[in-house]
């Protein structure tokens, strides 16, 4: 990460959590924006009102869910289908949800509760990688980070969904919006891959997704992200195995 | 045109399904230690959850119809690497730049 060292290291370890979650996740707007903007423009393109793009937005708050259940309305598909598909590819946030559980699960129920609504792709990258350097937090601070990692995101996603709404087709396709997507998924994984174990997990999954495209409902990534959490785990096991031979 | 009773059906379903996935281990293991193993596993949760994520939506992108695109593939090769050595914001910038200035030069 290249963040200043004042707010990576901000002496007193009670220092706010709150505003490091904020300006860790900040960059994360440059992504937000265009990918909110682009749901905005394709729902409304899609014949939505705006009362029906942002309660899509604010009930679920899960983008690409959100366009593939979009994508299929407008096929016309069986709504029990439209749901399973768009639910699918949310499956991976139960992932999210177990990784979560030793740093924020002795948070009050409510408090869990906002947790999971909040639960986006890029509050849990910035906030795993945070509790992962840095062991010292108490539970306290690691649920203000979060929070603060939340806390500029969620706005700026309901606030462009309904500029992208509102302006509609004013926003030109040559910008090639969607690819803002996977660009935000390797500007959050490259910087994690310190560590040989973490290098071979990301690699069995790039593998494994190609390898696996052909399944139905998305359960291709399910099983990419499964293999390549144990070829990750696995291979920890096997360094330390190393390590503690050659001693 | 998308019918408002299959529209608001699907909304709210899916709302309260998403919320059911986000929340389940969350709220059903929240006060329990978790068992060694397990922790070991969950650490690599993130890490190959977004490359598999990734790579479909860089090889066959819906908006090429699912055609490879040589300005996509260099984007991404950029992001990369300039997310690896430089880290976030890096990485947005060089992919979309390099992206935009690919498919104005290709």
């Amino acid at each position: 990460m290249t963040r200043p060292a004042a707010v990576a290291d901000p002496g007193p370890r009670t220092a706010r959590p709150f505003v490091q979650g904020l300006v860790d996740c900040s960059p994360f707007v440059l992504i937000v924006v265009p990918f909110s903007l682009l749901f905005g423009v394709v729902a409304r393109d899609a014949g939505l009102d705006l009362l029906q793009v942002m309660s899509m937005s604010v009930l679920v708050i899960a983008g690409a869910s959100q366009f593939t259940a979009l994508a299929l309305l407008q096929d016309n598909v069986p709504v029990f289908i439209v749901l399973l598909a768009a639910l699918a590819v949310n499956l991976r946030m139960a992932m999210y949800s177990a990784a979560l559980v030793p740093h924020l699960g002795h948070a009050r129920l409510g408090v869990r509760a906002l947790i999971a609504y909040l639960m986006v792709d890029q509050a849990f990258a910035v906030a795993a990688k945070k509790y992962e350097e840095e062991p010292k937090m108490t539970g306290g601070q690691k649920v203000a980070y979060y929070f603060g990692c939340m806390a500029l995101i969620c706005p700026i996603w309901y606030a462009c969904t309904f500029l992208g709404a509102a302006l509609g087709r004013a926003i030109p396709a040559s910008l090639s919006l969607d690819f803002a997507v996977p660009v935000c998924f390797i500007a959050l994984t490259a910087p994690m891959l310190r560590s040989g174990p973490h290098v071979i997990s990301a690699g069995v999954s790039v593998v494994a997704a190609i390898a696996f495209a052909w399944l139905p409902w998305n359960f291709g990534l399910i099983v990419a992200a499964l293999l390549a959490i144990i070829a990750g785990a696995q291979a920890e096991l096997f360094f330390k195995r190393r390590t503690e031979a050659r001693t | 045109m998308i019918d408002t009773t299959s529209f608001w059906i699907v909304t709210i379903l899916l709302g309260i399904g998403t919320f059911l996935i986000r929340f389940s281990f969350l709220g059903f293991f929240g006060g329990k230690e978790l068992p060694g193993w397990l922790l070991l596993h969950l650490r690599y949760v993130a890490v190959a959850v977004f490359p598999a994520l990734v790579t479909p939506l860089v090889l066959w992108p819906d908006a090429t119809g699912g055609e490879i695109e040589p300005a996509r593939l260099l984007g991404a090769i950029a992001a990369f690497a300039a997310g690896f050595r430089f880290g976030v914001v890096a990485a947005i910038v060089a992919g979309m730049g390099s992206l935009w200035l690919l498919q104005a030069l290709l």
